[in-house]
């Protein structure tokens, strides 16, 4: 079967899902950013290497940060960047979502970078500009529904590998929503392609999927037990918006169980650090004193966004 | 024909000779991954240059990006001194169509307005297709070297430089 992120040479062609990209694609990715963390430190914050090129932010779902990480790297690689609302346009006159992709690609478009809150949007963009013949056309998966964020799990993985040099000796624990989290998804799936040893979900029956044990992982439904000895915590944000029914009782009963606090960070190992994709809800995931403690490196994640996404626009661009 | 190359070490030797009269305080060396920086290396200790080296990965700014793509292993660039006003050396192994020399003038002035920009380099090949020519070059081939073949500067484990042709 057509792997659909990839092109007929077996690079990349689109970014849509960390699940099912090969270790060598995943890896020279991580290589490719680490240079372009420097282009933030120079006078000119810019490079020749998407000069010509549109690129598209196509965001029916609301979202400032990945926005604006997007922006600001399309924008450092030169080329020319339109944001669409399009939430607030189109579509809410009746027009389908592969109507308004023609209608940018008549546009001269040269990648599409996608949010949509219905899982498989991206590929169906993909799969459409693949029969149609447009070959040229990128699209990069910004998000989509409960499914998968690739470049924060691309971003998540860079993090780690700063911080921790390798993958193959690490504990690595995800804590917290991970039914609605598209983000825990691509996470799990990049860790378990780099050969983490051990990878442990955390967190209430009512917000893991009942079958997460087969994405290879450990689960742990004890918040102290999950902690023990982890170099990295990564903790997911409380989606209350994707959420139907009565999964919690309550922001502050969760804080007291799966809140990350001082006291149950001082579980792991002394030396773990703690991430965070953001927004964060301070006092719900996550107490104040741990997000802005000297173990959080939520601040460097957000950095390294920004140069892993320039790595893939290029990857892309250069396919 | 066998095409004789010179030793590379004693070619380094003459580049030294050349680069020396003109260092001052000002001058600065930046080298082109990865033969150039190899060479950047030496020459500075050897001309005794008071800045940090710099060293350059031109991948970034490569004109042919569009036909061939982004290079798998690109390098950190890293330029440790102020490059305003500065006498910048850049140093590559061997000069050919001069297209690296220009996507490394590019990426050198996004970091500054340097005072002058010279080159020099190992080994010149022929072959420009941009008005570069290097200030300092320690070996002119007597002929051009067809385009099917690539003339590399390598490096052993005890350090020592050789040149080497290899057939594209």
């Amino acid at each position: 079967m057509r792997n659909p992120q990839l092109n007929k040479n077996g690079e990349l062609q689109h970014l849509l899902s960390l699940d099912g990209l090969p270790l060598s694609i995943l890896g020279a990715i991580l290589d490719i950013a680490a240079p372009f963390t420097e282009v933030a430190e120079r006078e000119v914050k810019k490079l020749p290497l998407l000069r010509g090129k549109s690129v598209f932010n196509l965001f029916f779902e609301n979202s400032t940060r990945t926005r604006t990480t997007f922006e600001i790297a399309a924008k450092r690689l030169s080329a020319d960047v339109i944001n669409l609302n399009v939430s607030t346009s189109s579509t809410k006159k009746g027009e389908t979502l592969l109507d308004t992709i023609d209608n940018l690609c008549a546009m001269q478009a040269d990648m599409f970078v996608v949010r949509h809150e219905s899982s498989g949007a991206p590929y169906l963009i993909a799969d459409h500009l693949h029969a149609t013949g447009r070959n040229h056309i990128h699209v990069i998966n910004a998000g989509d529904g409960r499914h998968a964020h690739p470049t924060q799990g691309l971003l998540d993985m860079y993090t780690i590998r700063h911080f921790k040099k390798e993958f193959h000796n690490l504990i690595v624990v995800v804590v917290g929503d991970v039914l609605h989290s598209r983000v825990a998804r691509s996470q799990l799936a990049a860790l378990t392609t780099l050969g983490v040893p051990e990878v442990r979900v955390v967190g209430p029956r009512t917000l893991l999927p009942t079958d997460v044990e087969r994405l290879g992982v450990r689960v742990c439904h004890d918040m102290n037990e999950g902690l023990r000895d982890a170099d990295v915590v990564m903790m997911l944000r409380l989606q209350n918006e994707r959420m139907n029914g009565a999964l919690l009782p309550s922001p502050q009963e969760y804080f007291k169980v799966w809140g990350l606090t001082p006291e149950k960070l001082a579980l792991a190992k002394p030396d773990a650090i703690v991430m965070h994709p953001g927004p964060m809800n301070r006092g719900v995931e996550i107490d104040s004193t741990v997000a802005d403690g000297g173990q959080a490196v939520i601040l460097p994640q957000v950095t390294f966004g920004i140069a892993v996404r320039m790595a893939v626009m290029s990857m892309l661009a250069g396919n | 024909m066998p095409i004789e190359l010179p030793n590379a070490e004693s070619l380094l030797a003459r580049l030294v000779d050349q680069i020396r009269p003109n260092v001052s305080e000002r001058t600065a060396l930046v080298g082109i991954h990865t033969g150039g920086a190899w060479l950047a290396e030496r020459l500075h200790r050897l001309l005794g240059i008071k800045a940090a080296l710099g060293t350059i990965d031109v991948s970034f700014y490569r004109d042919d990006f569009g036909s061939r793509g982004l290079h798998p292993r690109p390098q950190r660039s890293d330029i440790p001194f102020d490059v305003e006003s500065a006498d910048i050396i850049i140093v590559d192994d061997v000069l050919y169509t001069g297209r690296t020399t220009r996507a490394a003038l590019n990426e050198l002035f996004d970091y500054g307005r340097p005072g002058r920009v010279d080159l020099a380099v190992l080994c010149d090949r022929h072959g420009r297709e941009l008005p570069i020519g290097a200030r300092y070059c320690a070996f002119t081939l007597p002929q051009p070297l067809p385009a099917s073949r690539s003339l590399r500067l390598s490096r052993d484990a005890t350090g020592t430089l050789s040149l080497r042709l290899i057939d594209a």
